[in-house]
Parts: structure tokens; sequence; C-alpha cells
């Protein structure tokens, strides 16, 4: 027996559709940012005086490489999900909200990319 | 949906501790998404080139550069303390509301200390204040 109504049904709206997609995987990625963010904090820190070729070294090796990868494909990915229960809050027309969460998706899922071509550019790159 | 009143009257209404704490990692969390944008211009500084990365550290090294930074690093470590307890919460622990109150405070003064820490060492790394 369900409870909804026939409207309700039909519209098939609802709880239990991808909201829990959502919820798990801002939980996963906040989970991997607790150790990736405290690495990257103490690794900034420790190279404040270093000149370029210190920098070069320390992300051409490939596990460096391959944190800073994930460092950054889940602090994307944490930030997406967050921005976007914020626009679904504060955002009320819903033309405008949809069109800010495309572009929200847009501009992370560029920043991403970017910041992957330019570490792997680094880590294989020659010279 | 006439202007009915609403509740709270946040001009007037003073938040609870709790929902400030509530409110400001909304806040560092937009915040932290906007200062992720640094990290990805410092990545392609360093992939472009020395000359590059050296603007680049010439511009994060300015009074508004740093001034930036450390908010970011205050706003990270406020994001992920309080993140930490959100996850006590999932998890089902710590609902009673005085330890809601006292986790509250361990994460603000866990913050401070941690920025504190962390421009403490950035500053004998860097050879002393300029």
């Amino acid at each position: 027996m369900s409870l909804k109504t026939p409207l309700g049904r039909a519209r098939g709206l609802g709880s239990a559709k991808t909201g829990v997609s959502h919820w798990w995987w801002q939980r996963i990625t906040a989970v991997a940012l607790i150790p990736l963010s405290l690495w990257f904090a103490a690794s900034i820190i420790t190279m404040i005086g270093a000149d370029y070729d210190a920098v070069v070294t320390w992300i051409r090796s490939p596990i460096v490489a391959a944190f800073l990868i994930l460092l950054v494909v889940s602090l994307f990915y944490h930030a997406l999900l967050g921005v976007q229960v914020v626009i679904e809050d504060y955002v009320h027309n819903e033309g405008l909200k949809v069109a800010v969460l495309v572009g929200i998706q847009f501009i992370i899922s560029a920043l991403v990319l970017v910041a992957s071509i330019a570490i792997l550019r680094i880590a294989v790159g020659g010279t | 949906m006439a202007h009915r009143p609403l509740s709270p009257h946040l001009q007037i209404y003073r938040l609870p501790f709790a929902a400030i704490l509530s409110i400001t990692h909304r806040l560092t969390g937009v915040f932290l998404t906007l200062g992720s944008v640094l990290l990805v211009y410092w990545l392609v500084a360093i992939a472009s080139g020395e000359t590059a990365y050296l603007e680049a550290q010439a511009l994060l090294g300015t009074w508004y550069g740093l001034l930036g930074l450390f908010f970011c690093s205050f706003a990270l470590y406020f994001h992920l303390c309080n993140g930490v307890r959100h996850l006590f919460w999932d998890a089902g622990y710590g609902f009673e509301l005085k330890t809601v109150d006292t986790s509250g405070h361990i994460v603000i003064i866990l913050t401070v200390v941690l920025t504190v820490i962390t421009w403490f060492i950035g500053i004998l790394f860097s050879g002393g204040p300029a």
C-alpha cells in the first residue's frame, strides 16, 4: 500500500531517488580529504622557501603526482556536492537554479581537467 | 504566499552557538571552493615554467595574497574539524546538547591552534617575518 497521492505517484517525486548517492559521496570524499588536505598543507608549509626545481622535483614523484590528482578530484567533487546543496537551498527560481547548477558543473569539470593536465605535464614533462 | 512573517527573524534573533557553527561550516565550504581555484592556478603556473611560477609566488607573497592564504588555512581547518564533528553525528554519536556544545568549542580551539601552528612554522621556513 502506498501512502502517496495518485498525483505524487504519477510524478515520481519523493525521497530515496539519488539523494543517498549524493549523501554517500559527500562523506566518501570528506573522509578522503582528511589525510589528503593535511598532507598537502604540511607539504606546502615545508616548501615555502623552495625554488622552482625543488617544487617540480616534488611533483615529479609518481606518488606525489598521484596523490595530487586524488586531492584535486576529491576536493572538487566534494565542493560540487556542497555548492549544489547551497544553490538548491537559496536559489528559488527554478530556471535560474538549473542554470546555475549546470554552470557550476561545467566550471568544476573544467577545473579538475585543467589541474590534472597540469599535474601530469609536470610529472611526465621533459627538462 | 503573501508576505507572512517568517521565523526566525534573522535581524533580531541571536543565533545559538550551534547555529553559528553550522552557517560557518557552509560559508567556509563556499569560500574554500573559491580558494581552490588558487590551487589550480598554482599548478598551472608550475606546469607553464619557471617564469610563470615566480609570478605566481610573487602574487601569493603580496599582503593580499598572504591574507587570502591565511583565510584559506583558517577556513580549511575549521571545515576539516567541524566536518569530522559531522561525521561523528552521521555515525550516530554526540547528539546530547552538552556534547554538541563541547565538540563545537573543541572545533574552534583546534582551528585556532592549527592555524597558529601552520603560520608559525611557515614564518620559520620563510626565514622570519618579511
